[in-house]
């Protein structure tokens, strides 16, 4: 049956993607493990340090640990506090979206024009934004009496990344949510109307149970880009004011190119690439679980 | 539990060009009576889907009045019509149980708990549902979803018509003849009008006490199943039911006399001048052929059914359907046609005409 020919000079084939791989990912996380496992004093002179980094990270009674530990649950609190917003916020944006005529286009591409500019871009439109003496939103919230100075003010700093995160991404999740409502057939609308369903009914019996899938893809990706925030704080913060926006990648940089202290930079980059994956494996194996027990009943409809 | 009553009800999307409007169901006048079951029964896009779903409100027609017994529903929304309706494909919630599925319509409507789950139990045994009661509905078969939702179709008892939409279409062959005879059974225990759209012509006759016959928007024959077979009114109605359909052979008719392909057959009625073009039809069970006598026809073919022998002969152009007797046999391919004129009938522009009697000329 198999008279394929059968030659295993096609491995040679995968060298050019092995070569490539080796230089962009290999070589530079090997080098990162390096400096994680050694100390230097200058003069390009290092020596052993074993797991005395990773000892210190993980300690939150060290300074270090003390530092990773607060950036780590506030990068956690902030991802969490932005997913709570974008997610029912998208989904209802979705949800009173036009389904037919050319308002479809135009309501679309309005929703989509945040998602087209670039972090910095939108970083450095929201520093001026939210100043007090020139900015609209902050001469505006200052005008009607509110307490807000993104630069002395915790509160401020903190939810202005927060409004500029919502701002720029909630119209990933309305897009996947609009998408996903689009695809259930009509006939669901119809026997539901038939049957009596109140919106609500719909919604809960219908559309989000339709919607699940879309919504694990939705907050994985939420919450990896969230995960990783650093232009908005870097640009309209600078982490600030004391360390209430220093999230991890924020806090990295610093240690890593404002102190060059590269031992414990490589450290913290180790064991924030290990829990993102963790968190995409965890994602991963939720998403093929439904698949799975999405297949069985595609494979019978 | 209702009467429908369609008066002038059709439906245009949109106007075609010129200002006559493109009519996806043309304007008609019917009655539809409480406790019968009506099969709408045509090809792809004859409206009679249109047809269903303006009668459920999914559709609201763009003209003419739709009346359940004396009320006008025509522009009141689904929910408020008291109706059900199954769709060719199941239709069930994912995150309920078979039960709860098919207690949603009631418990939307605020019905007793227990009223409900005495509904519920009585809707199961009759579809046969009951073991799968507890189970959550996402992981059953298609047919046991489809099951479902005609349960929730029938779970109102105080409804003014179920409506079905093909609903037999994604079912197992071997379960359909069992759904079917259970809708029947149904239909009979709960003495409610219901209506059914098929293209299937086995399920309309079956099903219906009165088959709809629909055709590019119009109705063009409501009978019982018998009627349509024994007298079609349209000879679309004589060619889509029966297999194979009826005989329809261009004909020119003059009195009593009909010429086809220069030989004449003579009719049982006497007509004045038709208009249009006149077909004469009748069915191949109606038409027997023998060694001689009544229409020269040449043999094309003779198959065997097993049950009987049916003839491909033709006429001239024209070919023509026609049960062998038992135990006939034919040295060549020539023979005669005898067709029984009780079963003959003549169409003038598709449409059936009615001659006089020739006895009562002849008085």
């Amino acid at each position: 049956m198999n008279d394929k020919p059968y030659n295993n000079r096609a491995w040679f084939l995968v060298l050019p993607v092995l070569g490539f791989v080796l230089f962009s990912a290999l070589l530079p996380m090997m080098t990162v493990v390096n400096y994680s496992l050694q100390d230097t004093m200058g003069n390009n002179h290092f020596f052993w340090n074993g797991d005395g980094w990773f000892r210190d990270l993980l300690n939150p009674s060290t300074e270090m640990g003390a530092r990773f530990a607060g950036a780590l649950v506030r990068n956690l609190a902030f991802s969490f506090a932005a997913l709570a917003i974008e997610l029912p916020l998208g989904i209802a944006l979705a949800m009173c979206l036009p389904r037919q005529g050319f308002a479809v286009g135009l309501s679309l591409v309005v929703i989509a024009l945040p998602m087209l500019i670039p972090w910095n871009v939108v970083g450095t439109m929201w520093q001026i934004f939210s100043r007090q003496d020139i900015g609209l939103f902050g001469a505006a919230l200052t005008g009607i009496g509110l307490h807000y100075n993104v630069t002395q003010d915790p509160v401020s700093a903190w939810s202005t990344i927060l409004v500029i995160d919502v701002w720029h991404w909630t119209p990933l999740v309305v897009l996947l949510s609009y998408a996903g409502l689009r695809a259930i057939p009509d006939a669901y609308y119809q026997a539901a109307r038939i049957d009596g369903a109140s919106r609500w009914a719909i919604v809960r019996n219908i559309e989000l149970p339709k919607l699940q899938k879309v919504l694990v893809i939705a907050v994985l990706l939420r919450f990896m880009q969230t995960f990783m925030i650093y232009t908005e704080p870097f640009v309209v913060t600078g982490g600030g004011p004391g360390n209430s926006t220093t999230f991890l990648s924020i806090d990295l940089v610093k240690i890593a190119l404002g102190q060059v202290d590269l031992g414990n930079a490589a450290a913290i980059s180790l064991v924030y690439n290990l829990i993102t994956i963790v968190i995409c494996w965890v994602f991963y194996t939720i998403m093929t679980q439904l698949e799975r027990r999405g297949q069985e009943t595609v494979v019978v409809a | 539990m209702a009467r429908i009553t369609l008066d002038g009800v059709g439906h245009a999307y949109g106007t075609a060009r010129g200002g006559a409007p493109s009519y996806a169901l043309k304007p008609m006048h019917h009655v539809w009576e409480q406790g019968r079951a009506y099969a709408l029964l045509g090809p792809s896009g004859c409206g009679k889907t249109t047809l269903l779903n303006i009668i459920s409100g999914l559709v609201i027609p763009s003209e003419g009045r739709l009346l359940f017994d004396d009320r006008d529903v025509t522009r009141l929304p689904t929910e408020q019509r008291n109706i059900a309706q199954v769709f060719q494909f199941p239709v069930i919630y994912d995150t309920m149980t078979v039960a709860q599925n098919l207690a949603f319509p009631l418990r939307n409507r605020k019905l007793d708990p227990g009223a409900i789950r005495q509904r519920v139990a009585e809707v199961a045994d009759m579809l046969n549902l009951t073991a799968d009661l507890p189970r959550r509905a996402r992981g059953l078969t298609a047919d046991a979803k489809q099951k479902i939702s005609l349960g929730r179709g029938l779970v109102r008892s105080d409804v003014a018509a179920v409506l079905f939409d093909e609903p037999l279409t994604v079912i197992d062959p071997s379960l359909k003849w069992e759904l079917r005879s259970k809708l029947k059974a149904v239909h009979r225990a709960l003495d409610l009008l219901m209506i059914y759209v098929t293209h299937d012509q086995v399920e309309a006759l079956t099903f219906a006490d009165e088959v709809v016959v629909m055709k590019d928007g119009a109705v063009l024959q409501i009978a019982s199943p018998a009627a349509l077979f024994e007298r079609p009114e349209h000879t679309f109605v004589g060619y889509f039911i029966g297999s194979p359909g009826m005989n329809l052979v261009p004909a020119e008719i003059s009195g009593s006399l009909a010429h086809v392909a220069g030989q004449t057959i003579q009719l049982a009625a006497r007509f004045g001048a038709l208009q249009g073009s006149t077909v004469l039809g009748f069915r191949p069970d109606y038409t027997q052929l023998a060694r001689g006598g009544g229409l020269s026809v040449q043999i094309r073919r003779i198959e065997d059914l097993g049950r009987r022998r049916l003839a491909r002969v033709s006429v001239g152009p024209h070919e023509i359907f026609a049960t062998v007797p038992e135990g006939l046999s034919f040295e060549d391919d020539r023979a005669g046609l005898l067709i029984d004129p009780a079963h003959l009938f003549v169409y003038a522009d598709d449409r059936i005409v009615d001659g006089r009697q020739e006895r009562d000329v002849a008085v």
